[in-house]
């Protein structure tokens, strides 16, 4: 049988279902990737060998019985460690959780459970969700599969290393100003952020509540549509949960796949491009553009102008609303508990276990969330903030009264270095320019990979209005079926 | 300084935040039980104990109930509303975060009228808000409080029961009666819950929970410098707290000193109020709208419905029972005094006689309130028992005694009047060959008596139906009992 | 101008983004800095870290001002859009009255509830003497 861990989730479902495969074979098949090459990349933080077999052999169980199969049953995941899995522990990358094992599942844990998908560990992040490079983690850093020495993106990096390092065709990231389109650009693979309320919360370890989305990581724009249908749709334990069905999404990615975009509008962010991106990355998005003009579509240049006001507005949002979020972590029902000597009190064991158990862009940010919130600077920062967002949207609902999508670079540069952005904050947080008008919107976009640069995938970022993720499914699938795949060019691990 | 003295130098603002537990069966946000009084930790999951992950959803009858208590406040309902979370740190909070409202409160601008004796104050209300509850801590040490603990113990059974918060706007110019006023709002409001069935309302299960802001001020000046007082759980300590802050603060100033802005707490014990530790710093809640939860936007349509369904309140059941059912003057002033006007109302409502309902409640309910030193509405009896108990005895199923003992039963073990009657056989024994038989042992037992009354002192009697009484543990009924024993002695009552 | 002269590691080429006519201008962010916020002192630092609950160090104070100072000058950049009339967005898809039924859910087992304290005693969450008053 040829490598199992090279075929897509549909592929793997295909052969699953038809018996050609087992889920246990396939399973296992993955299990040993991530045994051979995951001391290279650490994309995992925790691989549930035994409960991803047990899965895999609920499985072939219920095809041998004869039940109906889900459409991606027997397909093997690697799941973000913000999201809750009971008994499985769950860090959120982030030393006051370790050890941790919750004792319950997220909503989209249990959808994914339910649809026969193979769990097959927790993945590596920035603490909390907090970063562009996975270099926030407490235990360390993931590396890029195109190049060890690089960033594999973030805040879901282990995710989309998986996926591109081949340990598993599906993976679970979250997105609050990027987290899922950048890592998906910088390591070649497709990632979608779904409407905000497209996808249940319920379980996701929050970071910012009104910005937090979970979305599918694949090789192909079909898979991650049907990733994101197994896990979308309205769930009673969420109140920012949309009361209406997933768009129809597969449809969508099917209809792509035809190539023809004739009758599609598609605008060109005017602000999300230009100095300062590398001119690589311009490059290959000038040439995505011409793609999907010559798939039919009709290219319109359009100006967003409170774009540039998205990066402030969401180092305020996110900052102020995880501060508070963070706060249960104190050491008292769970996590981490440090100084507790018998002669502190607990204020002092709290604080102390804070400062050990944080990393400095945690502390950070909650500084800066606990200053933007305080009396006197509220309206000024957090409350201006919330108004920019009007402003966001006023802009996308501007340009989609004469598009059907708008398009930009996922990322304004490539991979960088593990360790070149570290140091200044800044510089990371320039990362998320592309991505963040639609974090704070709240309007579905997905990453697509569109060439190399400098022999590094490049990101097309496809935008659609709020609760239309079948368009971004669309223009995706027909601009993927245009183009040569760039996973192929990706250098074997050695392993 | 006499409390006179202080009123004739002084003028009191008093402003009242009453915290009420909702009764709702589930939590605020999520579906644990409230019941209270059971095991630690038992009735929590991972939305009460601030799980990583976790989400709230709000209770729509939580959100029901505050907006006819504010209706019943004669509030303005908001038409937009939203949750803000109150940022601080504290071991009864899982999330140390308290999802509360802020600027945004679901009903302002109310007012509730109260008579103290002859005076009607009209008290006016800011605001009325939902929240959530927190957990219950535990102080373990010698000292059993907070202050010289060793270490301290958490219960989050409590946390995320909705609570309601009533803020009324400051009271001025009620001068030497200010403790009563506030008691008499407490108490008020007290009875307007349990009309609207929205809470047991019960101070000392904390389910009702005030605190009280008192400062003074000399006529013609600004209002001074409040105080917060924290721990008051009677509605005696109400009108005592208040007292004991203006004596207090009158003392300060007369001294020449400056009133702190703080937060005290009442001794119960003592009657005074103390300081509580103060903060390092300011806290500073750094309140933001809840982005977990959505805008609450109650329509026309819901409100007007709940304003229509509104049951009677107490002000107007008052008057009614004044007007309607006759009762007189002079009874509703000995009513009022005992407190007992809203319960004789209220069980009138359940279906007893007002003469009845009059005479338990002024009579043996107010003794037994009286023993354990409480109001008879913190009697642990609701008006339904009470109004069963009279029903019983009018069908003769109960003497007087043993609806007392009923009664006990109640107040002993929270359990119903029917529950107590089987459980302990109060029954009137009215099997007549019982009683014959009885009677003929007290005639036997006590030769002398039996002699007397046949020789015509028939109140000597009395020694005997006692006996008999005894002998059937007071479940006969004493007349008949008199009856059957002076037809046996041949002589007549 | 430097953002942050303060801060090691930053590189000429990264201070460029977003120079040009139409994109998000970072390096302008910093001059609004000294007008809208101030610079961040160390006291205030540590007082942020202490409504934080975070127990910093001395040299994470001096390292957290300076990064503090500069982010903060950055973001007070939304001040410059004149938004007065503006209201303020929370969530993209505006919903309201999401309630649920007043029904009782199963809790869950007390073992599963103790079992990721860090001390138990009594059934109860275990925590060292607290100082300070309820709120």
């Amino acid at each position: 049988m040829s490598d199992l861990t090279r075929l897509s989730a549909s592929e793997i479902a295909g052969l699953v279902a038809s018996g050609a495969a087992s889920a246990v074979e396939v399973a296992q098949a993955h299990l040993d990737r991530i045994e051979a090459v995951d001391s290279a990349l650490h994309a995992f933080l925790h691989v549930d060998t035994e409960g991803a077999l047990d899965a895999a052999r609920a499985v072939d169980k219920q095809r041998a019985n004869g039940d109906a199969l889900g459409q991606l049953a027997g397909v093997p995941l690697a799941m973000k460690d913000v999201v809750v899995t009971k008994d499985l522990p769950t860090t959120a990358g982030s030393k006051i959780l370790e050890g941790w094992r919750p004792p319950y599942d997220a909503t989209i844990t249990r959808r994914i459970k339910q649809a026969g998908i193979v769990m097959l560990g927790k993945t590596n992040m920035d603490e909390f969700a907090m970063g562009s490079s996975t270099e926030n983690s407490a235990f360390g850093p993931t590396h890029n599969p195109w190049d060890l020495n690089r960033i594999p993106g973030g805040s879901s990096g282990g995710s989309s290393a998986a996926v591109a390092g081949y340990q598993a065709p599906l993976a679970i990231g979250t997105d609050t100003g990027g987290s899922i389109r950048q890592p998906a650009a910088v390591t070649g693979i497709v990632g979608h952020k779904p409407t905000y309320g497209g996808v249940s919360r319920y379980g996701l370890i929050a970071f910012s509540s009104s910005l937090d989305q979970a979305g599918p990581f694949a090789r192909t724009v079909f898979d991650a549509a049907l990733l994101h249908e197994v896990i979308g749709g309205h769930d009673e334990c969420d109140s920012t949960s949309i009361g209406a069905p997933t768009p129809p999404i597969v449809a969508a990615a099917r209809e792509g796949a035809r190539g023809d975009l004739s009758g599609v509008r598609v605008g060109v962010v005017r602000e999300l491009g230009g100095e300062g991106y590398q001119p690589g990355v311009l490059a290959s998005f000038q040439a995505a553009v011409e793609t999907l003009r010559g798939l039919g579509a009709e290219v319109i240049e359009v100006s967003c102008p409170h774009f540039e006001y998205a990066l402030p507005a969401y180092y305020l949002i996110a900052p102020s609303e995880c501060s508070s979020n963070l706060a249960r972590f104190d050491a008292v029902r769970y996590g981490l508990r440090v100084g507790d000597d018998g002669a502190n009190s607990l204020e002092d064991v709290m604080s102390l276990t804070r400062e050990a158990g944080f990393g400095p862009e945690v502390k950070r940010r909650v500084m800066i969330g606990t200053y933007a919130l305080s009396s006197g600077y509220y309206d000024a920062y957090y409350g201006q903030a919330q108004k920019v967002r009007t402003l966001i949207a006023r802009d996308f609902a501007t340009a989609f009264e004469k598009t059907d999508v708008l398009v930009a670079p996922t990322t304004p540069f490539v991979a960088f270095d593990i360790g070149e952005r570290a140091a200044d904050p800044m510089a990371m947080y320039v990362n998320d320019l592309c991505t963040l008008p639609a974090s704070l919107a709240g309007t579905p976009a997905i990453s697509v990979p569109c060439g190399l640069s400098e022999g590094l995938p490049v990101g097309l970022q496809v935008m659609a209005p709020a609760l239309a993720d079948d368009r971004c499914y669309r223009v995706a699938a027909a601009f993927e079926a245009a183009t040569e795949p760039v996973l192929a060019a990706i250098p074997e691990l050695s392993g | 300084m006499k409390y006179e003295e202080v009123l004739a130098k002084y003028e009191p603002v008093i402003g009242l935040e009453t915290h009420v537990e909702l009764g709702t069966a589930s939590k605020m946000f999520c579906g644990c039980s409230t019941e209270f009084g059971a095991e630690p930790n038992t009735q929590v999951c991972p939305v009460c104990l601030g799980l990583p992950g976790s989400l709230p959803v709000a209770n729509e009858k939580a959100i029901e109930s505050t907006i006819r208590i504010g209706l019943a406040l004669h509030c303005s309902i908001a038409t937009w509303c939203r949750f803000a979370r109150k940022n601080y740190f504290y071991p009864d909070m899982p999330k140390n975060f308290q999802t509360s409202q802020y600027d945004e409160p679901l009903c302002i601008d109310g007012y509730l009228d109260i008579r103290v004796g002859e005076v009607d104050v009209r008290i006016g209300i800011e605001r009325v808000h939902l929240e959530e509850d927190t957990g219950k801590n535990t102080h373990v040490g010698t000292s059993g409080r907070i202050h010289g603990a060793d270490y301290s113990l958490v219960d989050y059974n409590r946390a995320g029961i909705p609570l309601v918060e009533i803020v009324t706007k400051p009271v001025a110019g009620t001068g030497a009666l200010a403790p009563e006023v506030a008691r008499a709002y407490v108490t008020e409001l007290r009875e307007i819950m349990r009309t609207l069935d929205v809470s047991d309302v019960r101070m000392e299960q904390g389910s009702l929970r005030c605190d009280v802001n008192t400062s003074l001020n000399r006529p013609g000046e600004e209002w001074g410098t409040r105080s917060e007082t924290k721990n008051v759980n009677s509605l005696r300590s109400v009108e005592r707290a208040v007292r004991s802050e203006i004596l207090r603060q009158a003392e300060v100033l007369d001294g020449g000193g400056k009133v702190v802005q703080e937060t005290r707490h009442f001794q119960e014990q003592a009657g005074d109020t103390r300081p509580g530790r103060s903060k390092e710093e300011a806290t500073d809640y750094r309140y933001f709208p809840e982005p977990d939860l959505v805008p609450m936007a109650p329509d026309e349509a819901w409100v007007e419905s709940l304003r229509s369904a509104l049951p009677e309140l107490p002000a107007a059941r008052r008057s009614r029972l004044r007007d309607e059912l006759g009762v007189g003057a002079a009874d509703m002033v000995h009513m009022s005094n005992a407190g007992v006007v809203d319960l004789v109302g209220a069980t009138v409502d359940a279906g007893a006689p007002v003469g009845e309902a009059r005479n338990w409640w002024l009579g043996y309910l107010a003794q037994q309130a009286n023993a354990r030193e409480v109001e008879p509405a913190e009697l642990p009896i609701g008006v339904d028992q009470v109004a069963r108990v009279i029903e019983l005895v009018a069908q003769g199923a109960l003497s007087v005694a043993l609806a007392r003992q009923a009664v006990d039963g109640v107040l002993d073990t929270g359990a119903s009047v029917d529950a107590v009657v089987a459980e302990r056989g109060l029954e009137v024994v009215s099997d007549t060959s019982a009683l014959e038989q009885a009677a003929d042992d007290a005639i036997a037992a006590n030769p002398d008596i039996a002699e007397k009354v046949r020789g015509g002192k028939v109140a000597a009697v009395g020694a005997l139906v006692g006996a008999v009484m005894k002998a059937t543990r007071g479940q006969a009924d004493a007349a008949a009992v008199k009856e059957i024993l002076l037809k046996k002695l041949g002589a007549s009552g | 101008m430097d953002v942050s002269p303060a801060l090691p590691g930053r590189r000429a080429a990264e201070r460029r983004i977003g120079r040009s006519r139409a994109s998000v201008d970072f390096d302008t962010v910093s001059e609004s800095s000294d007008a809208s916020t101030g610079r961040i002192s160390r006291a205030e630092v540590a007082h942020l870290a202490r409504l934080a609950r975070l127990a910093v160090s001395e040299d994470e104070l001096d390292l957290f001002a300076g990064q503090l100072d500069v982010i903060l000058g950055a973001v007070a950049r939304v001040g410059e859009v004149a938004a007065d009339d503006i209201p303020p967005t929370s969530h993209a898809v505006p919903m309201t009255n999401v309630f649920r039924a007043d029904e009782v859910r199963p809790p869950l087992p007390r073992e599963a509830v103790l079992a990721a304290a860090p001390d138990v005693e009594d059934n109860k969450f275990r925590v060292p003497r607290i100082l300070t008053d309820e709120a």
